[in-house]
């Protein structure tokens, strides 16, 4: 006889659950505090990420699974293997950077509305690597994605905001709905929704039911892929990240940009293996053309430009969303998927720490210019040699080139595993890109060390600024000679990026190790 | 000596530089603090540089010199087992010479800079990017592992690439950012070359792969690979048509940038060619060695007919990129000599390297100076009525400008001579399977560029050293004012404005130099006003190069006797 009630490893779904929890203390505490304790808020999702953060720590001697069918296959809907834990460090430990960073900006924004909505993204995110099947993954997609849109669209009254916020709601339900789609498709020719039924099921598809498993198989794919903010699903991108807070901005481009990676891992290498005819050549063309798109677009970029800084962040984002996609791609030439999915996981670890700390700095240079251009970090090592150095490394890491010695070693992963795939016209567009990446990225990194405008004509200052913000001053405000101090929590957060970012350039291992293990 | 006080020199002699660079950027402590922070840093960089020199010639004292051919001092550990990656390092007969140039030629950089710092931003973070591109070559030269060694390779881009836009002169920016793009558009191709050898062979380790010397790796694999390496390696080298980052950047660099650029970052091409390409892909290699060698013959008379382009009078040329046209045509020999595949080219390449890297560096110091007094590097400027005359005004500087050329176009005796007729002579007996009449084609183009190479080189002494006689007789007799702008063109030059009649020695040789001339006329006396003449500090950055270069000229078996045996090994002990 079956048993009705399944026990629950409570151990196993901790990390996301302690997260949703702290996120719902943050909003209930918010009713409870007056205006001048408020702060405490910050502190308590701090806490509640680390203490997700501490429940991986048991997981890690082996597997675990739980929510399983008690008849049947036993496929189950949550499984904390290598995979998901990794992905969950990486999600926790992202938006844990995030919170640090927001710790300053909290006053502008409604703090227990915006603790709570981005510990409940983080709890989604923190879920979907675990999710084993189809309806949770969806569910778990939503989870980031709902709380998302209003956090772009949090600064009140803030014209720019709540365009960016609308955008990105549109596009990202049109997806979500074509995902669907493509989800009732696979249902319909394998009867079922768990990951690994699902892959028995693909594998002997009758013959009439073909064209419906191959259709859905390429629809599934599309909802990851707009959040991972492949090609055809990436104007969002730009817009959304200007008009939204910064914190939130950096947020999705590393914590958003997981979410998308895990499920799109998930689904193509549990599920799909017997199609890996079909999503194999379409995630290495969307590689080659996201990283083309978005290097391009990056290299286009005016540095003169209003949030100009945050604009090539944005893009260069896209770019980098085309490298993760690469391992994937990859994956599907080679025996040994689970191995290849891990080259993709140590770029996005790279890529996590890199990119946050230089949304961080970035966080500390709009503080004194609020239209945030490149051409603001002019010189930015006179004023703040900190800053600059730190800036100066994670571009260098981005960019893969040494000192920046992670970042490299990064991209020789993601070159190897497509090499190993042969695919060796991807890796020949991804060198190609790798060098006109360079370009932007050395650029603004010889622009911190440059001397200041003053000294050179103060080249493309005046008229530069577009007509959009006309209540923006013109010219570049002169920084002033001593530089405000900057919060204690934004250094951190720099800080605690930076050394990230060396530790790791100085023991690549420890994020190597996951492109060399089986991780799914 | 023992093997593990060798091991800890040459792991000293990487990360010194490293740590240093970092040193470099604090405050120095009390105690070291120097007459102003300025000084203390470059006191700091010359101190580091030198430690450096020291320990690599500790490793050259104690290196085996009986056995040449083993890899010696070797570190190997793990370092990111994840990618088969490890800190492997070592020397054999092949890298020490290039380690101790490297490291001599930045001391005497860092020496020259410490009296002479070019003009830019700050002090502390130039010694700290000379120390950082010292870690990065000398990684390169002593690196084991493929994926080091691209490391390796990349690290010396960004110090290179802030020494010129920073430091240099003008046009600094665009040719710093062609260097860096060049350089790299061609390193990520090299990387797909060494991931594919890597990922075909399964191993990343460099001793290995050559010793199963291309066995596991199909015909393909090798020749994609030596072609995707050799692109990569060929920007850095550089070879004709692969060339044009360098004439900008040479002429763009601060004077210490030139002497680095051409005397070592150029070695990494060809070092990773000879290190890589030919014992790891032999097949590919030979497929690929014919292309290599038209280009590298090619590139030999291309140099030799820019420089002359260069030298004629009325073309305005710049002294600097002359010099950099002349490396394209240097290395031209070092890629013939290695595309022969045999061990007598690939052995001249490697002598030809190291002269190349003495004499083009003292090239580069000279005309740094000869710039630094004159205020330009226009030959025009420096020929005829406004010219240097260096014999007359500063004898020292002329005659070792005069001796650095002539080593430069291989006189028989001084270094230039051995690599260049080495690798001529493997183009004639080319390695077997190679089109012997196409190689012997190459060597009779390559032999003619020789003959340019004289040609210019000797114009351009000419022209430097002596003045124009004809110009001068022209010119001294209508226009006692002419001395009027002369003067004030070589006043920048700053020295005491002595009219030349006071140095009756240095009037004399030039009369010797130009006997239908008939003598200085009075005229041009007056405006050669003397100019300081070597100093103390530039003596000591250049002695030991023209020393070198002499000793590497007179007893070749220095130096080949080193690489010779390694070569034979890399080569397959044919």
């Amino acid at each position: 006889m079956t048993p009705l009630v399944q026990s629950v490893d409570w151990v196993a779904i901790a990390p996301p659950t302690i997260t949703a929890l702290a996120g719902l203390a943050a909003l209930v505490a918010d009713l409870f505090l007056p205006e001048r304790r408020k702060p405490l808020l910050g502190g308590i999702a701090i806490t509640g990420l680390l203490l997700a953060g501490l429940a991986l720590l048991p997981l890690a001697d082996g597997d675990r699974s739980t929510f399983c069918l008690t008849t049947g296959s036993g496929a189950c809907s949550y499984e904390a293997d290598a995979f998901t834990l990794v992905m969950q460090l990486l999600v926790l430990g992202g938006a844990l950077l995030t919170a640090v960073l927001s710790l300053h900006a909290t006053p502008a924004l409604p703090a227990g509305e915006y603790w709570f909505l981005l510990l409940s993204s983080a709890a989604g995110a923190a879920l979907l690597p675990a999710s084993r099947d189809l309806a949770t993954l969806v569910v778990a997609l939503e989870v980031v994605s709902l709380p998302a849109f209003a956090l772009v669209g949090l600064r009140r009254g803030d014209r720019l905001s709540s365009e960016a916020a609308l955008k990105f709601f549109l596009s990202s339900v049109t997806a979500t709905a074509v995902m669907l789609l493509g989800i009732s498709f696979v249902y319909a020719a394998t009867g079922s929704m768990h990951l690994t039924d699902v892959a028995d099921g693909l594998r002997e598809t009758p013959g009439q039911l073909a064209a419906v498993a191959r259709t859905g198989v390429a629809l599934t794919l599309v909802g990851f892929a707009f959040k991972i903010a492949a090609v055809p699903f990436h104007f969002w991108v730009p817009e959304t990240y200007v008009g939204a807070p910064l914190p939130v901005a950096a947020y999705l481009s590393v914590v958003g940009k997981a979410a998308g990676l895990s499920g799109l891992a998930v689904v193509t290498v549990v599920a799909f293996p017997a199609h890996s005819h079909v999503w194999g050549p379409v995630l290495a063309v969307l590689a080659a053309l996201t990283m083309t798109a978005g290097n391009v677009a990056a290299l286009r970029q005016d540095p003169t430009g209003a949030h100009s800084a945050v604009r090539l962040l944005a893009w260069s984002s896209v770019g980098q969303a085309g490298y993760l996609l690469v391992p994937l791609a990859a994956a599907a030439y080679t025996g040994t998927a689970g191995v290849t999915v891990g080259a993709a996981v140590a770029y996005a670890l790279m890529y996590a720490a890199v990119n946050l700390g230089a949304f961080a700095v970035a966080a500390v240079v709009g503080r004194e210019s609020t239209e945030n251009r490149i051409t603001d970090y002019r010189a930015l090592y006179a004023r703040r040699p900190f800053a600059a150095l730190a800036l100066g490394f994670f571009l260098l890491c981005l960019a893969g080139l040494p000192p920046g010695v992670i970042g490299l070693f990064a991209k020789v992963v993601v070159f190897s595993s497509a090499v190993d795939a042969g695919l060796g016209w991807l890796a020949a567009v991804m060198a190609l890109n790798v060098a006109v990446a360079l370009v932007y990225y050395l650029k603004w990194t010889a622009l911190l060390f440059a001397r200041p405008a003053e000294a050179e004509g103060a080249p493309g200052t005046p008229g530069a600024a577009p007509a959009d913000r006309p209540a923006a001053p013109s010219p570049v405000p002169a920084p002033s000679p001593v530089p405000s101090p900057v919060p204690v929590s934004l250094t951190a957060a720099v800080a605690l990026a930076a050394v990230a970012a060396v530790a790791l350039s100085g023991a690549p291992q420890a994020v190597m190790r996951f492109a060399s293990a089986a991780l799914l | 000596m023992n093997d593990t006080l060798l091991q800890y020199a040459l792991i000293g002699a990487v990360v010194l530089p490293l740590l240093g660079a970092g040193a470099a950027l604090l405050p120095a402590p009390p105690g070291l603090r120097g007459r102003d922070p300025e000084q203390a840093v470059l006191r700091h960089g010359v101190t580091v540089t030198g430690a450096v020199l020291a320990l690599t010639l500790l490793l050259a004292a104690g290196f085996d010199h009986d056995d040449p051919a083993r890899m010696q001092a070797v570190t190997d550990a793990d370092w990111i087992p994840a990618l088969g990656v490890r800190l492997h390092l070592g020397v054999d007969g092949i890298s020490l010479p290039l380690l101790v140039m490297t490291a001599l030629l930045t001391f005497l950089c860092a020496l020259y800079s410490y009296f002479r710092m070019p003009a830019g931003p700050s002090t502390a973070g130039f010694v700290a990017l000379l120390l950082l591109l010292e870690a990065g070559t000398l990684a390169t030269f002593a690196v084991l592992d493929l994926v080091l060694f691209f490391l390796a390779f990349e690290t010396v881009l960004v110090p290179m690439y802030f020494l010129i836009a920073r430091w240099g002169e003008k046009g600094r920016e665009r040719a710093a950012w062609r260097f860096v793009l060049f350089t790299v558009a061609g390193s990520v191709v090299m990387l797909l070359g060494l991931l594919l050898v890597g990922v075909e062979a399964g191993t990343f380790d460099m001793v290995r792969l050559a010793e199963q010397h291309g066995d596991g790796l199909s015909r393909t694999v090798q020749v994609v690979a030596v072609a995707a390496i050799g692109i990569g390696l060929a920007v850095k080298a550089p070879m004709w048509p692969l060339h044009s980052w360098l004439p900008d950047a040479h002429t763009a660099a601060p004077t210490v940038g030139s002497v680095l650029l051409a005397g070592v970052l150029l070695k990494m091409g060809t070092y990773g060619l000879v290190r890589i390409a030919l014992p790891i892909a032999p097949d590919g290699a030979h497929v690929l060695a014919p292309y290599l060698a038209a280009f590298a013959t090619v590139g030999i008379v291309y140099g030799s007919l820019a420089c002359l382009a260069l030298a004629r009078p009325g073309a305005r040329g710049d002294l600097k990129r002359l010099i950099a046209y002349s490396s394209v045509g240097h290395m031209g020999f070092v890629l013939l000599g290695i595309a022969t595949l045999t061990p007598t080219g690939v052995n001249g390449a490697l002598f030809a390297n190291i002269a190349h890297g003495l004499i083009t560096g003292l090239l580069f110091f000279l005309v740094g100076a000869v710039k630094g007094r004159l205020g330009t590097a226009d030959l025009d400027a420096l020929a005829g009525t406004t010219g240097a005359a260096l014999y007359a005004r500063a004898p020292r500087l002329g005659a070792l400008l005069a001796f650095a050329a002539v080593a430069s176009l291989g006189l028989p005796g001084l270094a230039g001579f051995w690599g260049e007729m080495l690798a001529l002579f493997g183009a004639f007996a080319p390695a077997e399977g190679l089109h012997r009449g196409a190689y012997l084609t190459f060597m009779a183009l390559a032999a003619l560029g020789t003959l340019l190479t004289a040609a210019y080189l000797l114009t351009v002494v000419r022209r430097v050293c002596m003045g124009d006689p004809a110009e001068r007789a022209a010119e001294g007799r209508p226009a006692g004012g002419a001395g009027t702008p002369h003067g004030a063109g070589t006043a920048h030059g700053g020295g005491a404005a002595a009219p030349a009649g006071t140095r009756p020695a240095a009037a004399a040789a030039t009369a010797l130099a130009l006997p239908p001339a008939g003598g200085p006329a009075p005229g041009t006396a007056v405006g050669a006003a003397a100019l300081p003449d070597v100093r103390g500090y530039e003596f000591a950055a250049w002695v030991p190069l023209v020393v070198l270069t002499v000793l590497a000229g007179l007893w070749p078996a220095v130096l080949l006797g080193l690489t010779d045996p390694a070569v034979r090994t890399l080569l397959g002990g044919s």
